[in-house]
C-alpha cells in the first residue's frame, strides 16, 4: 500500500500522459457531477408544478 | 404459492415503489462514494506503472467500467421494456426511461475516454473497428430511445415504441460484446473474463472491480432517482402523489 508517485508535480505529470488521464477522469467528473445536479433540478421544478397544478384543481373545485 | 404472487407484485406498483426508492438511494449513493474513493486511491495512487503503457494505463479504471455499465443498462433497459409489452405495467416504463440517460451518458464516456486512451497507444483518436464502431450505435441507440419517447405525447403509447426500439437494439450488445473475437480489430481483447484468469495485476484487476462497483452504485442511485421524479409526473392526481407533495411542504420527503 505504498504511494507510488514521489511528488505530486509527477502524480499530475502521469508520466507525460496527463492530458489523456485527467481529460478521461475530468469528463467523468464532470458528468457524474453534473447529471444528479439536473435531476435533482428537475425534481424541484417538477413537485413545484404539481403543487401549483393541484392547488389550481382545488381553487377550481370551489368556486 | 398464492402469497408469494403477492409479494412479487407489490413493490412493481409505483405507489408502493416509491418510498422503496426514497429509502434505497442514500445507500447506493454513499457505496458509490466509497467505492469510488477506494478505487482511485488503489488505481490513481498505490498502483504501479504499466510496462508497457507507462501512466497512461490507468484510463483503463474508468473506460471498462463506464463501458460495461454502458451495455449493462441496455441490457436492463430491454429487460424492463419486455415487461412492459409483456404484462402491461407501468413500472416498466418508468423504469427503462430513467435508465435511458444514465445509459446514453455511460456510452458516451466510453467512447470519450476510448479516445483519450487510443490517441496516446494506437496514434488515433477514433478508427472505424468493429468495437468503437458498435459502441458508437449504442449511443445512437440511447439517443434515439430517448428522442422516440419525448416525441410521443401519451406516456403510454411512448413506452410500448420504446420499448420495441430497445428490444430490436439488444441484438448490438453481445455485437458490441464479442467483437474482438468476431472480428480482427485494433481493440485489445478483454483483460477480464469468467472463463480465464485475468491478464491483468491484482491491484490494477481490484482497482478496476472497485471502480466497476462506484459505477454501478451511481448507476442505481441516479436512475432511481430519475424513476421518483417520473413515477410523480406521471400518477400525478392520484392520492398517493398528493399525499407526497403534501409531506414535501412539510419538509419531510419520502
Amino acid at each position: 500500500m505504498t504511494i507510488h508517485w514521489n511528488s505530486f508535480s509527477e502524480f499530475l505529470a502521469m508520466g507525460g500522459y496527463g492530458v489523456y488521464v485527467w481529460g478521461s477522469f475530468g469528463v467523468n467528473a464532470l458528468i457524474m457531477i453534473v447529471e444528479p445536479i439536473m435531476a435533482v433540478q428537475r425534481r424541484k421544478s417538477l413537485v413545484a408544478r404539481l403543487k401549483r397544478q393541484s392547488r389550481a384543481a382545488d381553487r377550481n373545485k370551489e368556486s | 404459492m398464492n402469497n408469494r404472487l403477492i409479494n412479487w407484485f407489490k413493490y412493481a406498483s409505483p405507489q408502493s415503489f416509491y418510498p422503496l426508492a426514497g429509502k434505497m438511494i442514500p445507500w447506493f449513493a454513499a457505496l458509490a462514494v466509497v467505492f469510488g474513493v477506494a478505487g482511485l486511491w488503489l488505481g490513481m495512487v498505490v498502483a504501479p506503472t504499466d510496462f508497457q503503457q507507462g501512466e497512461g494505463y490507468r484510463i483503463i479504471f474508468i473506460h471498462v467500467p463506464a463501458s460495461w455499465m454502458s451495455m449493462f443498462i441496455y441490457l436492463v433497459m430491454a429487460f424492463w421494456a419486455a415487461l412492459g409489452l409483456a404484462y402491461n405495467t407501468r413500472l416498466s416504463g418508468m423504469m427503462a426511461q430513467a435508465l435511458a440517460p444514465t445509459g446514453a451518458l455511460m456510452a458516451f464516456l466510453s467512447l470519450w475516454t476510448g479516445a483519450l486512451w487510443g490517441k496516446p497507444m494506437w496514434g488515433t483518436w477514433w478508427v472505424w473497428d468493429a468495437r468503437l464502431t458498435s459502441e458508437l450505435i449504442l449511443l445512437f441507440l440511447y439517443i434515439g430511445f430517448i428522442a422516440l419517447q419525448a416525441s410521443i405525447d401519451d406516456p403510454r403509447r411512448a413506452d410500448k415504441a420504446g420499448a420495441v426500439l430497445a428490444l430490436v437494439g439488444v441484438v448490438n450488445i453481445p455485437i458490441i460484446y464479442f467483437s474482438v473475437k468476431w472480428w480482427n480489430t485494433l481493440h485489445q481483447g478483454s483483460s477480464v473474463s469468467l472463463t480465464k484468469s485475468p491478464s491483468m495485476a491484482m491491484l490494477m484487476l481490484w482497482s478496476m472491480l472497485l471502480m466497476a462497483l462506484c459505477f454501478w452504485m451511481y448507476s442505481i442511485a441516479v436512475a432511481l432517482y430519475r424513476a421518483r421524479s417520473i413515477m410523480l409526473e406521471r400518477e400525478r392526481g392520484t392520492e398517493w402523489v398528493k399525499e407526497v407533495l403534501a409531506a414535501e411542504g412539510e419538509g419531510v420527503a419520502k
